[in-house]
Formats: structure tokens, sequence, C-alpha cells
């Protein structure tokens, strides 16, 4: 293990830029997960999560900063880094025309696993599978469901220190979905790995992630536990979908004098407040004054999609909504 | 749902070894092949069609060159067209497009390894797909000089040439991760099968073609595998045939260790 390694984080990355051309595609990213973390990583499609997870398992090289994982740098100790590391990259990526027991087996075999530790670990790891005698069919039969427990269950086959999931369950049904936040909670808790998962879904980081980073454009724009991160933006959120002069809106918001800030996004006003129960119907009638229509008011505590929105600027929950929609019409319409 | 993964005992990664890496990446390719008939099927039918079309269309006039026995003047043809082409290329490129290969990256396997083991793969089944093609050769009464033992150099003469013209498809493969591309490897596939002493020999040939086929390593190839079955044991046309497959295969498996480099290799 490198001497200058701090043993307290299993991801260490300093100044990570990348880029391809003129093309930015990672800016200066600075990221540390402690052993033993379920660290999200979240952004949008083209922020950036693929690019540093492929630095971060050696796939691709920085173009600048450094990366230290499980103790080795990726650069000049890719080989021990690939010894400790598991990963399921964003489409499951299996050999259609191996069986499940096949591709486990093969698998076990370059991690110098010997054939007694290869059949056990297989065995031990049907749970997760679950496909029961669809283990001795080709892949090409199996499900999208199917075949992502297996592609996890090859990424822990020779039990790793740090498990990297490049969006586990995109693409997945809520029941598919739920059984593998439960596993990778069980695989964090009982066996203490590192995992670092990126996500297009909030809830899926709310729900599993200990610490949350959010990538915009290349950047990291913030990074803290869910309930840091949401404190942050506000103790309670007064959202108004209003038709009208926004500018208006803002101005009579803020007049009320309880109103600690607002975000304009379109027709959508986000109103930052101390206690909303007691705000809101002064808010209601500032708006209804000041001659601006309103279509919806809402009174909730912050997401973490108002997190994503104050820092990005943008909603990451409708574009993942839009992509699983689009999926699904897709999967439909096959 | 129950998690023995999270209960069972725990493994220690470590690297398998160069030849355990090989073998594992072989063991696999041979497996697929069973699985993919498409790639066997006409590695059979092709060459017993084109002896059995050779053999008609110029038997007669070819054996009219003194001492010529066109059968066994056409059977090393046939084992060309057996092995030439024969590669697990097309799965590298399904390996790169489903994101399989990086997967494979990812372990600490050793990276020729990824390469070597097709090609062992490779190597067994071209030698076995000679093995019809002789019987074929048996059947119609070709015997050959060099007895038993020319006839096994005589079927790894001819894997050799396979797996020696499997390098150009794998660069291809490795380099470009597109099956069309690997498809282009039969415009290297005409010159060196034809413009050879595929048909005649080449005293009977024009000008032209005599000359370049001087210059074209196959035929030297098919000298080599001919005299195993006319002659007996010629060493000086055995070397000349081994030397120019070596020939090609340094520029063949140069390109595909260069190719594999490439894509191994972060960019």
């Amino acid at each position: 293990m490198s001497a200058d390694t701090d043993n307290t984080y299993a991801i260490d990355v300093q100044g990570l830029v990348r880029t391809f051309g003129p093309v930015r595609a990672v800016d200066g990213v600075d990221l540390k997960v402690r052993r033993g973390e379920i660290f999200g990583f979240l952004g949008p499609n083209g922020a950036g999560k693929t690019t540093v997870i492929r630095m971060l398992v050696t796939l691709l090289a920085p173009t600048g900063g450094s990366i230290n994982v499980a103790g080795y740098d990726v650069v000049s100790q890719p080989g021990e880094v690939r010894l400790r590391i598991g990963v399921a990259l964003q489409d499951a990526a299996l050999d259609v025309k191996q069986t499940g027991r096949e591709l486990l087996r093969l698998q076990a075999q370059l991690y110098g696993l010997s054939r007694r530790q290869a059949a056990q670990r297989i065995a031990d790891l049907s749970d997760l599978i679950d496909i029961g005698e669809a283990m001795d069919r080709l892949i090409g039969t199996y499900s999208g469901g199917m075949k992502r427990r297996l592609d996890l269950a090859a990424a822990l086959i020779h039990s790793p220190e740090v498990l990297f999931l490049d969006e586990p369950t995109t693409g997945l049904d809520p029941v598919s979905r739920s059984r593998v936040w439960e596993e990778v909670r069980a695989i964090n808790e009982r066996l203490g790995v590192t995992i670092f998962l990126t996500t297009q879904y909030l809830e899926e980081a709310d729900a599993l992630a200990h610490r949350v980073g959010i990538i915009s454009r290349g950047r990291l724009a913030a990074q803290g536990t869910p309930e840091e991160l949401k404190r942050a933006r506000g103790s309670d959120l007064i959202i108004a979908k209003v038709d009208g002069d926004t500018e208006v809106a803002v101005e009579a918001l803020m007049g009320t004098g309880r109103v600690n800030g607002v975000e304009v996004h379109g027709s959508e006003l986000t109103a930052s407040v101390g206690n909303g129960a007691a705000v809101i119907s002064a808010v209601a009638l500032a708006l209804a004054q000041s001659g601006v229509a309103v279509q919806e008011l809402t009174l909730r505590t912050p997401t973490l999609d108002d997190v994503f929105l104050q820092v990005t600027g943008e909603r990451l929950q409708d574009e993942a909504a839009d992509q699983q929609w689009s999926q699904e019409d897709g999967e439909a319409q096959a | 749902m129950a998690t023995r993964v999270t209960t069972a005992e725990q493994v220690q990664a470590r690297r398998a070894g160069f030849l355990r890496d090989i073998m594992s990446v072989a063991e696999r390719a041979v497996r697929s092949v069973a699985r993919d008939p498409e790639i066997t099927i006409p590695a059979v039918v092709v060459p017993v069609f084109f002896f059995f079309l050779n053999i008609g269309a110029l038997a007669d006039f070819a054996e009219q060159i003194p001492g010529l026995d066109y059968k066994a003047f056409q059977l090393p043809v046939a084992i060309l067209f057996a092995v030439t082409g024969v590669s697990r290329a097309t799965t590298v490129v399904l390996d790169i497009q489903s994101g399989y290969f990086d997967r494979l990256v990812i372990t600490p396997v050793n990276r020729l390894a990824l390469l070597l083991g097709l090609m062992l793969a490779d190597f067994a089944l071209v030698v076995l797909l000679t093995v019809p093609v002789l019987l074929m050769g048996f059947l119609v009464g070709v015997g050959f000089e060099s007895g038993p033992a020319g006839i096994v150099v005589f079927m790894l003469l001819g894997g050799l040439w396979g797996l020696i013209f499997a390098g150009f498809p794998y660069a291809i493969a490795l380099k470009t991760g597109n099956i069309s591309a690997v498809n282009l490897t039969f415009l290297l596939f005409f010159p060196f099968l034809f413009m050879t002493t595929l048909f005649l020999p080449q005293e009977a040939m024009t000008s032209w073609l005599a000359t370049v086929t001087d210059y074209n390593p196959v035929t030297y190839l098919l000298a080599a595998l001919r005299s195993l079955i006319t002659e007996g044991w010629e060493p000086v046309v055995l070397l000349q045939g081994i030397g120019a497959v070596m020939l090609v295969g340094v520029v063949s498996l140069g390109l595909a260790l260069l190719a594999l480099k490439g894509r191994a290799t972060r960019h």
C-alpha cells in the first residue's frame, strides 16, 4: 500500500480533470469516500458521472489530478486497484452466449479463485441472483432484472473492498429496484464494503447513501449527507407555480418580510421560509394581492431534488422520470 | 430476500497467472464455438465445394502437365479455404460493444492473455477443421508420401496459417470495434488465396500472375503442403513455407498486439 495513503478513505480524489479534445468533461473534482461508506454520486446525463467512475475503476486515464482507490494510486498501481474493486457498469456488461454459471466461473478464475472457491462463491451468490435453474441457461434468455442481478453478482465474486455501481437500477421495475437496494445495504452493513453508487434517482441516493455528491457540468457542485444538504437548503419550502410576471410575484413574496429567499425556475417560484405552516397564508395573500395568477401552491420540506435544483439550476427528477417513461415506452413498443 | 452472499466465506482475489488466464479465456472461446455453428459450417462446406468444383472444371486440362495429380494439387487449397479467416474476432467486437470487454479489462487478467486465449482456441478449431477436408481427400484417393507424420505436420501447418491469418481480423476488431470493418478482412483473403498457385502450377501461368505469385507467401505455404503429399519430406520447401507464414505472422500478430495495447490501455 502506498506510504502516503490515508487509511480512512477508500476513495480519495483530488483535482480530477478529464478532457476529450476541447471538451472538459470533468473539471477539477475533489472527493473523499470513507471506508465502509455508501457514497451516492448524483448528476444528470452528460454531467460527468460515468467519466468519473471509468477513471476510478482504471478504465480511463485522467488528464490531471490524482485518484487513490483502496489505498492504491489508480494511475501507477492499476493492478493493485483492480484486485480490490468490483464494478457493475451502466449497462449490464455480460456475454449473452454464456450461461450465468459459466460467466461467474470465468470471472472467479480471472480473479485467481480456485475451482472450489469459485463454486462456493457462486453458491453463496445464488440468493442474490435469485434466478434458480436459469443459472444454467444462456444469459441471452434473461430479463433485464435478471441481467442486472447477475452483473452485480459478477462484481462481487471476489469479495471486493470497494464496489462501484453505475446506475444499478436504471431500467428496473420497482420490485427489482427495491431488491437491489436491499442487497446493496446488506453488502455494506454486513461486510463493510465501501460502495460508490452513481444514480439519476434521488430517492435511491436518499434511501441508500450515507453521503451524496452532486456533479454538474463536470464539477462537484455539492457534497454531504442527504440531511446536511437538505438542511442547507432551508427548513421549509413554499412552491408556487404562477401564470404572470414572476418579478412581481417575487417582490410580493419578499414584501411579506417572512421569506428568506426566492428562486425562480421558469414559472415556478421556490420560497425558503422558517416555519412554512405559519407563513403560507401570508404568502398566498401577498400573491393574490400582487395580481399574479397562482396555479399551484405547495408547502413541503426540502428534498434532494430541491438541493439539486439549487446547486445546478435544473431538476434531476424530471429528467430521470422522462428517461424512465421513454424506456418503458420503448419496451412497450418493442 | 435472504442474503447468503453477506454471510459466506470471503475470498482473497489475486492474479491467476499468465497460463491460467490464457486457459480461462480459451475455455470460454471453445465453449462459444459450439454455440456459433455459423462460423464452422462455412469452413467445412466451402472447401468441399471448391475442391470438387476445381477438380470438375480443371482436372482434365491440368493433368496434361506431366506428373500432376490434380486432386493432390487441390487438397492443400481446400485446407486453406477451411482455415483462412476462422477467428473469434466478431466475438471481440460484440464484447466491446456490449461492455463485456471492459468487464474483462477491469479484472487483473493479463492483457496479452485476452488475445492469446482466443487464438489458442482458434488454433485448436482450425486444426480440427482440417480433419474433414483430409478425410475427403483420402476418400478420393489422395495419399501422403510423407506418411502419418507428414499428415500431422500438414494439419499443424494449415492450423498455423489459420492462426496467423486470424491476426488481421483481430487487429481490425480491436482497433475499430466494428463488425463491418472485420468483414473487410476478405479484401486480404482474395489476393492471398487467389493470386497464387491456386488453380495451376506456376509454370502454367501467364507472366504477370507468375511474377505476383513469387511475392505471395501463400505460394510457398502451398508448395510446402503439396510437397508433404506428393514428394515426401523436403526440408527446404517446408522451411520456405514455414518462413513465409511467419513473415505474414510478424505483420498480422504485430498489428493485433498493437490494437490490443490500444484497446486495453486507458486513453
